[in-house]
């Protein structure tokens, strides 16, 4: 019973801080209500026994990913103002979208009882489970390649963020590499061969 | 018991909310990246819920790599976001026309 209150407790909050993403004017705000949501989700996916994705989602998400959504806002010199103005000129048409989108799926999952009495309850699981070792051993045996695309793409994101945001400017004081590596002692150093003067 | 049909309403309730946002805040790029990070979040609702009451590991497997996909797609979105704003010295959607004949 109790980790039902909590699940409906942290989905109440994780959905008002999901509307106050949208609906807040400073970006700034947004993205700490977004981390709002992602720790929220966190504590139900662990309520759900993905113990592991759970903690993922608050390393790499409000870790990194939200950082960097920080970072740039705060970095950015947006003006606040030119947001402010025809901000809600189409709020109908969201509001028919999302209430569509609502309305389709509570009408497929609830009305129409989707998976029948089945799903009504998570099968129990057994003694001595761990989700990261499950998780663990399908990822590095049944999905090894797919991880390693995974790693791959990872290296290749952080690549391209680097030559994206990488700025040359003129006039600076770099070192050539390449010059420096096929530099040749003879051509700095001129060895001159010649007689000994005398002593005057 | 947490039951499958409110997780899933959940996750439909939390999507819906992310596409109102990207009709509501038409005109900041950043907010409508954080909208996608919304969306990719209801869906993985979906497949952490799927996983654990059919009880099959595969779907955090996926859970997995959607966030593996999507943290490298922030990355690069902000990169962009960082250099068009260098360039424009704007985020805002409808001054991005360069391509517009």
């Amino acid at each position: 019973m109790f980790p039902t209150i909590l699940f409906f407790v942290f989905s109440a909050v994780l959905i008002s801080a999901a509307l106050g993403v949208i609906l807040v004017r400073n970006p700034v705000h947004s993205a700490l209500l977004l981390v709002l949501c992602f720790f929220n989700s966190a504590v139900i996916w662990i309520l759900l026994d993905a113990e592991f994705l759970g903690i993922v989602l608050v390393l790499v998400y409000v870790g990194a990913v939200m950082v960097l959504f920080l970072f740039v806002v705060m970095m950015l010199d947006v003006n606040l103002e030119e947001f402010r103005s025809g901000l809600t000129d189409y709020w109908p048409l969201a509001a028919a979208v999302a209430g569509f989108v609502v309305f389709a799926i509570i009408n497929v999952i609830v009305v129409k009882h989707l998976g029948g009495a089945s799903l009504r309850s998570a099968p129990a699981l057994a003694e001595g489970y761990s989700n990261t070792r499950a998780l663990g051993t399908v990822l590095f045996t049944r999905y090894a390649y797919a991880a390693e695309i995974a790693s791959t793409i990872l290296l290749v994101a952080s690549v391209a963020a680097i030559v994206l945001t990488l700025r040359r400017r003129p006039g600076g004081k770099l070192q050539n590499i390449a010059q420096q590596v096929a530099v040749r002692a003879r051509d700095r150093v001129r060895i001159v061969k010649m007689t000994a003067e005398k002593r005057p | 018991m947490i039951s499958l049909s409110a997780v899933l309403t959940l996750s439909g309730i939390l999507f819906a909310i992310a596409v109102a946002g990207v009709f509501l805040n038409r005109k900041n790029i950043i907010v409508l990246l954080m909208c996608i990070e919304l969306m990719l979040l209801a869906v993985n609702f979906n497949f952490v819920a799927f996983s654990r009451f059919l009880g099959d590991i595969n779907g955090q497997i996926f859970v997995f790599f959607i966030l593996t996909v999507a943290a490298a797609e922030a990355a690069i979105g902000l990169a962009i976001l960082v250099v068009l704003f260098r360039e424009r010295r704007s985020i805002n959607v409808e001054d991005l026309d360069t391509l517009q004949g």
